[in-house]
């Protein structure tokens, strides 16, 4: 038996829709605290334009952002700020490490600086450089999208109230040729 | 040099016995000229510096740790820069200290400026000002427990950098 499907339907997962509108409007949330900042206004800026990725939108407040990106040195007194902003920001979220400092601390190997913001809170993509060239930055965001698409939502949080989740388990047991799901690697 | 006339003033209030005339630097500007003075007489003679010298501004407090430093006799160096707006005269107040006994009078009567200097000498390398109305740390958090400017505190630091919560994908 088949099911006429009309030409201007296109038939998908759920999952993969919204994977899909999330990571062509990722709102980042710019953290930066030093030069590496001035990179990341370049890249939002005309001649880059990160628009054309979908990413311009740049709020600075961290309930309305889903892509954190973190530019720049980060000392041990603005981490907990950084974590705090972190936390405010709802799910699903990503995080960029922008430049050598954020990601180990860089030449500033001293008692103040944190040697990484992955120490402290989750990372998904690091760009390199001192500071990075926008171009890297870009090649980041095109990354972080091509993983936020192969992850489905991030370890499905969302999705999963946990009656949700026992229900839709419940019907995919009784469903004959359904695989279950195998649970989501974690990140 | 317009600045003799201010040591001959403190020689005439002070005698010639506590305080000494630091070297000149080649790198002084003209008009700038140093002194040593005692731990236990700074305020004083801050004061005579203020009221009858006419050092009406207060450039800098800082300090100096001495330690290994070749030739050194005192371990800090605290360091007081003046400036007379006036005459355009400078002076360089410097006052050795030595452990265990690190504590001076706060300049914050004389010089409302001296408020957030004296902090952060205090924050960095331990000086005590007494009389300060403030004194806490002005840059490191409060719990920050050493005075990292010292010499003796290693450059990566005693593990403060690291000595935070981790917080995973699970806690959000």
């Amino acid at each position: 038996m088949g099911v006429e499907v009309p030409d201007n339907v296109v038939v998908t997962k759920l999952d993969q829709m919204a994977s899909w509108c999330r990571k062509n409007s990722l709102w980042p949330m710019p953290f930066a605290t030093a030069c590496c900042g001035i990179e990341l206004m370049a890249t939002g800026a005309s001649k880059h334009d990160i628009a054309r990725f979908g990413a311009e939108v740049f709020r600075f407040s961290p309930r309305q952002c889903d892509l954190m990106i973190v530019a720049g040195r980060v000392v041990m007194k603005m981490l907990p700020v950084l974590q705090r902003i972190w936390q405010q920001m709802p799910e699903p979220k990503w995080c960029i490490s922008m430049g050598a400092c954020a990601s180990t601390g860089g030449v500033f190997d001293t008692y103040c600086v944190v040697q990484g913001i992955d120490r402290f809170i989750p990372v998904d993509m690091y760009v390199p450089g001192c500071p990075p060239r926008p171009e890297q930055l870009i090649q980041a965001v095109i990354d972080l999208q091509a993983k936020i698409q192969a992850e489905g939502t991030l370890m499905g949080r969302e999705f999963k109230t946990a009656a949700r989740q026992q229900e839709k388990r419940a019907l995919l047991e009784i469903l004959p040729g359904h695989e279950l799901p195998r649970p989501m690697p974690r990140v | 040099m317009a600045d003799t006339a201010t040591l001959d003033k403190l020689k005439a209030r002070f005698g010639e016995a506590d305080w000494k005339a630091g070297d000149r630097l080649p790198s002084a500007s003209p008009g700038e000229s140093r002194i040593v003075v005692p731990q236990s007489q700074l305020a004083k003679y801050l004061k005579f510096l203020k009221t009858d010298c006419g050092f009406d501004l207060l450039v800098d407090v800082t300090c100096v740790d001495y330690l290994h430093f070749r030739n050194a006799k005192d371990r800090f160096g605290l360091v007081y820069c003046l400036a007379n707006t006036t005459t355009s005269e400078r002076l360089i107040v410097r006052c050795y200290l030595n452990e265990p006994d690190l504590t001076v009078e706060s300049a914050v009567p004389l010089w409302e400026g001296a408020n957030w200097l004296e902090r952060e000498v205090y924050d960095m390398f331990g000086i005590v000002f007494g009389g300060h109305p403030d004194l806490r740390r002005i840059l490191l958090p409060d719990e920050f427990a050493d005075h990292p400017l010292r010499k003796d505190y290693p450059l990566r630091g005693r593990g403060e950098r690291h000595n935070f919560h981790r917080l995973t994908r699970e806690e959000g």
